[in-house]
């Protein structure tokens, strides 16, 4: 053995270029465990479509059917609460739906839905994921009186929707509810979870 | 005997650990009632282990069975429903003893030069601590533990960008099930349990390094006898360890009267609906957080969406916690212990707890307007003494402080 004198340079940099290959050869490592904490192969079949039969559907009939693990709405609105939803339109935060990713094109219009008297609506309050209580009564007191012309009433911290549950000016929550993409297989039945065929 | 103690230290350094944290550690003379709430954390940290690891043997982390498996331990198991009962009374007593810890170190100026450091793994206890509390609650899959989850975890949803992805990511599906459950039970009885007894081991290290500070914050090494003793300073053992085990009985005496007598104590430790099995297409009617959340929580609900977006609030409740790292570097008074303080410091710390308790408590109501404008005005208050502070700690007539503690 030679006597070697030290070239701290080169050491620095050996030091520098393992560390950086270290950090990286750790950096794919963590790779695989992150990603199993995203949604299994199984949970995405679980999400799958769901089909609901509206024959027996009567007028203010609400039914909630459960859609990739979340609550949906489907209820038949009558023909005064087809005309209140035009006469809200200062109350409310977004009334003409002009927040594009809170329903699919198909469903901005007045009602936010395919048929008007139809609605189809995820029952997941925009603010912190709670699911609105359905409050159809006209006039209910504690929710303002005359002016309420029913909708839904958050219990968690007080967001109110309208029947197109399009959400009103002052509530925590922030932006409309959201209509999942759904379409009519036939009269009486809709499928949640597919577009309409174009 | 002393052959083997020898044996011993030169292959592990038995004596010189007893020695440096207990028979030989000095510790100031003058520790009052305050200083109980230390060593009553390590002991239900370790409480929580025990009843923790008897909970897991028959608990089942499954969507479909969790409930039941909890119903199972309280009603089929020997002794299931005592275990049970002292690990969720220990998750409140956990924190009680937690924020009496903490105060504590607001009176007497415990996080300021040189124990910042303390104050900042403290603080990151302290969170690890919520979350595993959190993650402890969502496991027995009744109604609140559901729609509890639920919030919590839209709270990342919130996030610009990436919140949806985040969003899904964390709960391994579309919505909160089977996948959360079984991480958060994964979360909670290995990973933050081994990060806080970490945390805790670097806390104590830390504090024997720099020593306790004490009621009067007076320096005791400042003051050292010629065999370099601190003059106020008396051996933690035996002195403390017999005066902790005083604490100690009474906080079991208390704890047992909440364990034998009052374990739901009246929906503040257990909540009503968490009687009822998780039902994701129905939010129960009144939902809150456990009590130790709620300050936060109604941080959270005090600030309005802005921009279209949840994303303030979120923000808000975050600051809110992280804020209290900053609180050496915020004080700048020259003494510690609020005994020798300026007057304006004395009003902030009280509005401050007024203002945290009062949080607290709105954040277990339900909205009204009335309940929205006093969390604002909290909110205002929580924030204003930590934003003030380098201004209200600067300012007024501290007393003076005596060379020696007082041994009041």
């Amino acid at each position: 053995m030679s006597e070697q004198t030290i070239d701290l340079k080169k050491r620095r940099f050996l030091t520098q270029a393992t560390s950086v290959v270290g950090v990286v050869g750790v950096g794919f490592v963590a790779w695989p465990f992150l990603s199993t904490w995203n949604p299994s192969a199984r949970a995405k079949a679980a999400g799958a479509p769901v089909e609901v039969d509206i024959s027996k559907l009567e007028e203010g009939q609400l039914v909630r059917v459960l859609w990739r693990k979340k609550p949906v709405w489907i209820f038949k609105r009558d023909k005064t609460t087809i005309s209140n939803l035009s006469t809200l339109n200062s109350v409310l935060t977004d009334p003409s739906s002009s927040e594009t990713s809170q329903q699919p094109e198909y469903a901005k219009n007045l009602y936010r839905s395919i048929n008007p008297d139809i609605a189809v609506i995820v029952g997941v309050c925009t603010h912190l994921g709670c699911s609105p209580t359905h409050r159809p009564e006209l006039g209910a007191a504690d929710l303002g009186g005359d002016t309420w012309k029913g909708g839904f009433y958050c219990p968690c911290h007080g967001s109110k929707f309208d029947l197109a549950g399009r959400v009103y000016a002052g509530a925590p929550a922030p932006t409309n509810l959201v209509i999942p993409p759904y379409h009519f297989v036939s009269d009486s039945l809709i499928q949640i979870g597919v577009d309409p065929k174009a | 005997m002393d052959n083997n103690k020898n044996w011993i230290d030169q292959r592990f350094p038995l004596t010189k650990v007893w020695n440096e944290h207990l028979a030989e550690y000095y510790t100031p003379r003058n520790f009052n009632f305050w200083y109980f709430f230390g060593s009553l954390a390590m002991l239900v940290l370790v409480m929580q282990i025990v009843t923790g690891i008897f909970l897991t043997m028959h608990f089942k982390p499954d969507e479909l069975k969790a409930f039941a498996s909890v119903e199972y331990i309280m009603r089929d198991v020997n002794w299931g429903w005592l275990i049970r009962y002292l690990h969720s009374t220990g998750a409140s007593a956990f924190f009680i003893v937690i924020y009496l810890h903490m105060y504590r170190g607001l009176l007497y100026g415990s996080y300021k030069s040189p124990r910042e450091l303390i104050w900042i793994l403290g603080m990151i206890l302290y969170i690890a601590l919520m979350a595993e509390a959190f993650m402890g609650y969502v496991l027995p899959w009744g109604q609140m533990s559901y729609w509890g989850a639920q919030v919590i975890i839209s709270l990342f949803g919130s996030v610009p960008l990436i919140g949806p992805d985040l969003l899904e990511w964390i709960l391994g599906d579309y919505a909160v099930g089977d996948p959360a459950l079984n991480r958060f039970f994964s979360l909670h009885v290995i990973a933050l349990p081994l990060i806080l007894v970490v945390l805790v081991f670097l806390h104590i290290v830390a504090l024997h390094t720099v020593g306790s500070n004490n009621p009067d914050g007076v320096e005791i090494k400042k003051n050292k006898d010629k065999n370099g003793i601190p003059k106020d300073g008396i051996p933690f053992h035996p002195y403390y360890s017999v005066k902790d085990i005083v604490g100690v009985v009474v906080f079991l005496m208390l704890f047992s009267a909440v364990v034998f007598f009052a374990p739901a104590m009246n929906g503040y430790f257990l909540e009503h609906a968490n009687f009822i099995e998780a039902n994701p297409l129905k939010t129960p009617e009144h939902i809150a957080p456990l009590w130790y959340l709620t300050p936060f929580y109604s941080v959270l609900r005090a600030i309005p969406p802005m921009f279209g977006s949840q994303f303030p609030g979120v923000v808000g409740m975050f600051a809110a916690l992280l804020i209290l790292l900053a609180l050496p570097w915020l004080d700048r008074s020259k003494v510690k212990s609020i005994r020798y303080r300026s007057a304006p410091y004395k009003y902030a710390l009280g509005i401050f707890v007024v203002s945290f308790i009062y949080l607290g408590y709105l954040g277990m109501q339900p909205v009204t307007p009335t309940n929205a404008l006093l969390a604002r005005v909290f909110t205002i208050t929580y924030f204003g003494f930590f934003i003030l502070m380098p201004w209200f700690t600067s300012i007024g007539k501290t007393k003076e402080v005596p060379k020696r503690v007082t041994g009041k």
